[in-house]
């Protein structure tokens, strides 16, 4: 061998696989402006729409008068319910069983919902437009507050649901109620409970919040009447499904809708569902034969598409004197708002809260979930956490603290004596869930070493002293969270949307060259797929990273998936591109036997190709594997190299983390100050160390705000008060605290590359981690729980209702 | 987020200027930085016919020392401000507040002028100048006239400007060689409007307070001056009774909106503690 020959090292390198810190290269085109988004399209004789909205959070719309508007210059036409009763398309199904309103059909359920579209030449006379339309509306009583929901005199909201005492998921008790939902043994529970040396019982509310991506949604829709075709470019994060959803509703053959993602500006899952600007895009691009874009501004995203949260968990959980758990009892009020578009798999009306039992080896649990309806926005979307996943880390990690608090037991200590152990693994939860794996003992231990845990006790303790010897007005919170997440919906078994399976899928293309194209069902809006998706080709089938090409979003081109959210792109389409490229790589086994005239059996593989076993100097690259395929594949076989896979994973994945946060607040303020925030995740398999490192810094930055002020909130007439970024709380990088990120590896025993996902881990356990660390900062003074956000004026409020100025 | 149709003048000289907003009338409206009025404009609550952009105008623009005086040009941005050597020197506390407003993208658009003509009780300028002793040349079609700051605000975006009278330049007597200062702003993110903010200047003479003024920030309708606070601390150490003291006589005069930077009860209490701190802050660098 002369110098020049590459070393298995520098072999491995080239490829760039699978951990290794590949630089993005969507960057490349992100980073100079380049970037391709739905607001860049420009089509010839392209319209615009724009929307009338609601003021009232709850009226009877007597009349929509569009005359004015349509002598404004350029004003084409003003749709509305009526107009859109004429193509059966006033209403739309939900992905959660229930109807809503694409226009104001007779009446409006919340403020800014959708009244009529305006279609002009350009955005100004579009609003010009909007201006002119006269609406009369009769206000009726709003209702805000979800725990008067189901009132005897509350005023009925869904008049469409008039007698309808069934749901899509079962009876309902009222004319405000959408659905109840329970999981696990009640009666073992409730006598669990009577048994119990100790009991806790709280209401802890996860108040809303908004996804408020950097991009808003926004789609061009474009019908073609001579060939019956609609074009429809939009800010999808599952555009599959969108696809199917028009044939459904739109009734236009499938084959003949085009849907394409182009770049996403970020959805963390607010693009997942369907809204009425798309529909009354598609609806006026097909009236007037022409394009139609509908670009939503941010005040219309906070205040209309898709909030998160919204749950009320009144949260009991039973222990032993010596701090062991033996039974859990939550009930939710979930107040989902005007109409039920909650994004979730069709059978799970609650998302998969019920992985609620968290962390712990709870004997015996029971949930009970009631969903309402109000005068807000619909919605209730995975808000960067599988869904319902971060309700549910926050329900237990909140519960395990009160509970430590209770037995006067430290809340660490409470928690490495409840964990599943490591060996109780492949673990069944007494809520239904089959956890794959986990060393949560490890993980936790190693929280608390890094951070010198039992010093920063030793801190907080004699900080208290200080404070009650009136030496500081500081105090001082340790928020310790644990979390298990739940992803990568999912198994056919359990999960569908619409009646289709939540698999994913691959398609790779070897061309002669040794250079490929893969393309995947899910689609990128940040989370840099166009990398990592090429590091698990590379090591699969030993091509460098570089030489594959990734594309998703194109339903002409993509095979057919279901998208990216809710942590599945990993744990689903991961599956998929490592199964694909092993077909690859079977079929170039063969092909290599042939070429180098051994048996199949005979040849091993070696980072980049396959040598015959015993006799390394013989051997056949990929690339040059892929070459042959395309001129001597061995007799019978067909030419090329390709490979299409379709995953339907047999479980979810199961990562965790030990997450902790140190913060010193001002009781004369309320100001508080992060001083450390650690956070160890255990995705499995890490496929791009670098990526994962900005995902956890991103969902921590999100929890942070969620945690610390950021709400979407209503006065008592039903206003939106925090619709803009000047009142809803979006930390810059001023506010945002440092971040240490940590991890060990449990990979999954069913993943084929072990990998869990780790996108909305962070968020999931980063919320808790806040919000128990200004909870203990509290607790010495008497606090059992301060309800979230922790913003600088509630803090002060908690302060000064413990007596902090007497 | 889209505004209605508008005309554009821009016009070279401060006559022309004052001329096309006497001109027009009511339906006209001057622009300097753009950033209270084009998202007013973008929302529709302001739905001005005629925009007079005052870019053109040079003579609106530059800082100069006149006398014991620094005289601004109302165009003056806030990275102006912040890159000028002579307020860095004259008036350090401008400096402190200039960099308090936004981010470096809005300080480069920004004017002084801006901030100061158009009475929105949340800018940090106007409490500092009253807080100086600021006074604001206006400029109509009658002549020009001077106004000092603290009878310029009348009310929430009410003040003493007339129909077509433009503020063309603010003059701020320099304080004295080795005062104290500081402006405490508590504000729940960068670029947001201050929950409360106080601004102190103070010279001290024998380690007692010799003169002081307190300027009070998005506490009340218009910005305050907090003349009884400021006595409550002449001839003192600034001792923890007297800092109380003078945090009661502040919030006494203040009178808050709720919002969601909180109630109104903690607005004012930490518009006390700002108060505090301030003078605290402003003593210890004074020299």
């Amino acid at each position: 061998m002369n110098d020049m020959t590459p070393t298995r090292e520098q072999r491995e390198a080239k490829l760039e696989g699978m951990g290794c810190k590949r630089k993005r290269v969507e960057d490349i085109r992100f980073t100079q402006g380049r970037g391709n988004y739905v607001d860049d399209l420009k089509l010839p004789g392209m319209l615009h729409g724009d929307f009338v909205r609601s003021p009232h959070a709850h009226a009877r719309v007597k009349s929509i008068n569009g005359d004015e508007a349509l002598k404004v210059p350029g004003v084409l036409a003003v749709i509305t319910a009526e107009t859109l009763k004429t193509v059966n398309l006033a209403w739309m199904p939900t992905l959660a069983g229930d109807v809503q309103m694409v226009l104001a059909d007779g009446k409006v359920l919340f403020q800014n919902q959708e009244v009529a579209f305006v279609v002009a030449t350009d955005r100004y006379a579009a609003d010009d437009g909007i201006n002119k339309v006269v609406v009369e509306y009769e206000p009726l009583p709003p209702l805000i507050d979800p725990f008067k929901a189901m009132d005897k005199d509350a005023p009925v909201l869904r008049e469409d649901l008039a007698g309808k005492m069934t749901g899509a998921h079962g009876p309902r008790k009222h004319h405000n109620h959408i659905f109840e939902w329970t999981v696990g043994d009640k009666d073992l529970t409730d006598a669990a409970f009577k048994k119990a040396d100790v009991t806790i019982k709280e209401m802890l509310s996860y108040h809303r919040t908004h996804p408020s991506p950097l991009e808003t949604c926004q789609c061009v829709c474009s019908f073609d009447k001579i060939k019956g075709e609609l074009s429809i470019w939009g800010t999808f994060q599952a555009p599959h499904v969108i696809r199917t959803v028009v044939a459904l509703i739109a009734k236009i053959p499938e084959h003949k809708i085009h849907v394409i993602s182009p770049d996403i500006g970020g959805g963390f899952g607010n693009k997942v569902g369907a809204y009425p600007g798309y529909i009354c895009a598609a609806v006026a691009s097909i009236v007037t034969g022409k394009p139609v874009k509908w670009v939503e501004d941010r005040i219309e995203n906070l205040t209309a598409t898709s909030f998160a949260r919204d749950y009320h968990m009144t949260t009991e959980i039973a222990a032993t004197k010596e701090g062991k758990v033996t039974g859990l009892r939550v009930h939710v009020l979930a107040d989902h708002g005007a109409f039920d578009a909650c994004a979730d798999p069709s059978k799970w009306p609650a998302g998969f809260f019920n992985i609620v039992t968290g962390s712990y080896d709870f004997p015996t649990a029971h949930l009970s979930v009631d969903g309402v309806y109000t005068t807000k926005a619909p919605g209730g979307v995975a808000y960067r956490c599988s869904f319902r996943v971060t309700e549910a880390a926050y329900c237990i990690e909140r519960g395990m603290d009160i509970l430590a608090q209770k037995l006067g037991m430290d809340p660490a200590e409470l928690r490495l004596k409840n964990f599943i152990k490591a060996e109780q693994f492949p673990y069944h939860s007494a809520l239904g869930w089959e956890y794959d794996s986990g060393d949560y003992h490890t993980a936790m231990r190693k929280m608390m070493e890094t951070v010198d845990y039992a010093g920063l006790r030793k801190e907080q303790a004699e900080k208290r002293a200080a404070f009650k010897r009136g030496e500081t007005r500081e105090i001082m919170g340790l928020g310790v969270s644990f979390f298990t997440e739940i992803v990568g919906a999912g198994p056919s078994k359990n999960c569908d949307i619409l009646g289709i399976a939540m698999f994913d899928s691959c398609e790779i293309r070897m061309h002669p060259t040794g250079a490929g194209i893969a393309r995947v069902g899910s689609k990128s809006q940040g989370q840099g797929h166009e990398t990592t998706w090429a590091q698990i080709i590379a090591t699969e089938i030993g091509i460098p990273a570089d030489d594959i090409m990734i594309e998703e979003g194109n339903t002409d081109t993509a095979p057919y998936g279901l998208g990216t959210y809710g942590s599945r792109s990993t744990p689903v389409a991961g599956a998929a591109i490592a199964m694909a490229a092993r077909k690859i790589k079977a079929k170039a086994q063969m092909i290599a036997a042939y070429k180098l005239e051994v048996h199949e059996g005979d040849l091993e593989w070696d980072i980049d190709g396959f040598r015959v076993k015993g006799l390394p100097e013989k051997s056949m690259s990929m690339k040059d594997i892929c070459w042959a395929a395309y001129n001597s594949v061995p007799p019978g076989m067909e030419p090329g190299l390709e490979a299409v896979s379709y995953y339907d994973p047999p479980n979810m994945t199961y990562p965790f983390g030990a997450y902790i946060c140190v913060m010193n607040i001002d009781v004369d303020t309320g100001v508080y100050k992060v001083r450390r925030f650690y956070a160890l995740d255990d995705c499995g398999t890490r496929i791009n160390p670098m990526i994962i490192e900005g995902q956890v810094h991103g969902g921590l930055t999100e929890a942070f705000a969620i945690a610390m002020g950021q709400e979407i909130r209503y006065d008592d007439d039903g206003n939106v008060v925090t619709g803009s970024f000047m009142d809803f709380f979006m930390p810059t990088a001023v506010e945002t605290p440092h971040w240490e990120t940590d991890f060990t590896v449990t990979p999954s025993p069913h993943h084929p590359i072990g990998a869990k996902g780790v996108g909305e881990s962070p968020n999931v356990g980063g919320v808790p981690a806040f919000s128990n660390a200004v909870n203990d900062a509290f607790s010495f003074l008497g606090s059992t729980h301060i309800q979230m956000p922790h913003d600088f004026w509630r803090n002060w409020k908690a302060a000064k209702n413990l007596g902090v100025f007497a | 987020m889209i505004p209605g149709p508008f005309s554009y003048h821009r016009p070279a000289t401060v006559a022309d200027a004052v001329k096309l907003l006497s001109s027009l009338g009511e339906e006209a409206r001057p622009l300097a930085g753009g950033h209270s009025l084009v998202p007013m404009m973008k929302l529709r609550l302001a739905t001005p016919e005629h925009l007079v952009d005052l870019h053109g105008v040079a003579a609106l623009k530059g800082i100069s020392r006149s006398g014991n005086a620094i005289v601004i040009g109302a165009m003056a941005t806030q990275h102006e401000l912040l890159a000028s050597d002579e307020i860095g020197q004259s008036l350090p506390i401008l400096h402190e507040i200039a960099l308090l407003i936004a981010d470096p993208q809005v300080r480069y658009r920004g004017t002084i002028g801006g901030n100061v003509a158009n009475g929105d009780p949340g800018n940090d300028m106007p409490a500092l100048m009253m807080t100086l002793g600021a006074s604001y040349r206006l400029e109509g079609a009658s002549g020009a006239r001077d106004v000092a700051a603290t009878e310029f605000y009348q009310g929430a975006y009410f003040t003493a400007l007339e129909p077509g009278e433009l503020l063309t330049s603010i003059s701020v007597p320099v304080p004295p060689a080795g005062h104290g200062y500081a402006y405490e702003k508590l504000k729940r993110k960068v670029g947001d409007y201050a929950t409360a903010a106080a601004a102190v200047v103070l010279t001290m003479a024998d380690g007692k307070v010799a003169t002081c003024a307190i300027g009070l920030t998005n506490l009340s309708e218009t910005p305050l001056l907090a003349t009884d606070a400021a006595k409550a601390v002449i001839g003192t150490s600034l001792d923890p009774a007297t800092l109380k003291k003078a945090a009661e006589a502040a919030v006494a005069i203040m009178s808050p909106a709720a919002d969601a930077r909180g109630p109104v009860e903690y607005r004012k209490h930490v518009g006390g503690i700002m108060v505090m701190r301030a003078l605290s802050r402003a003593a210890a660098c004074a020299k």
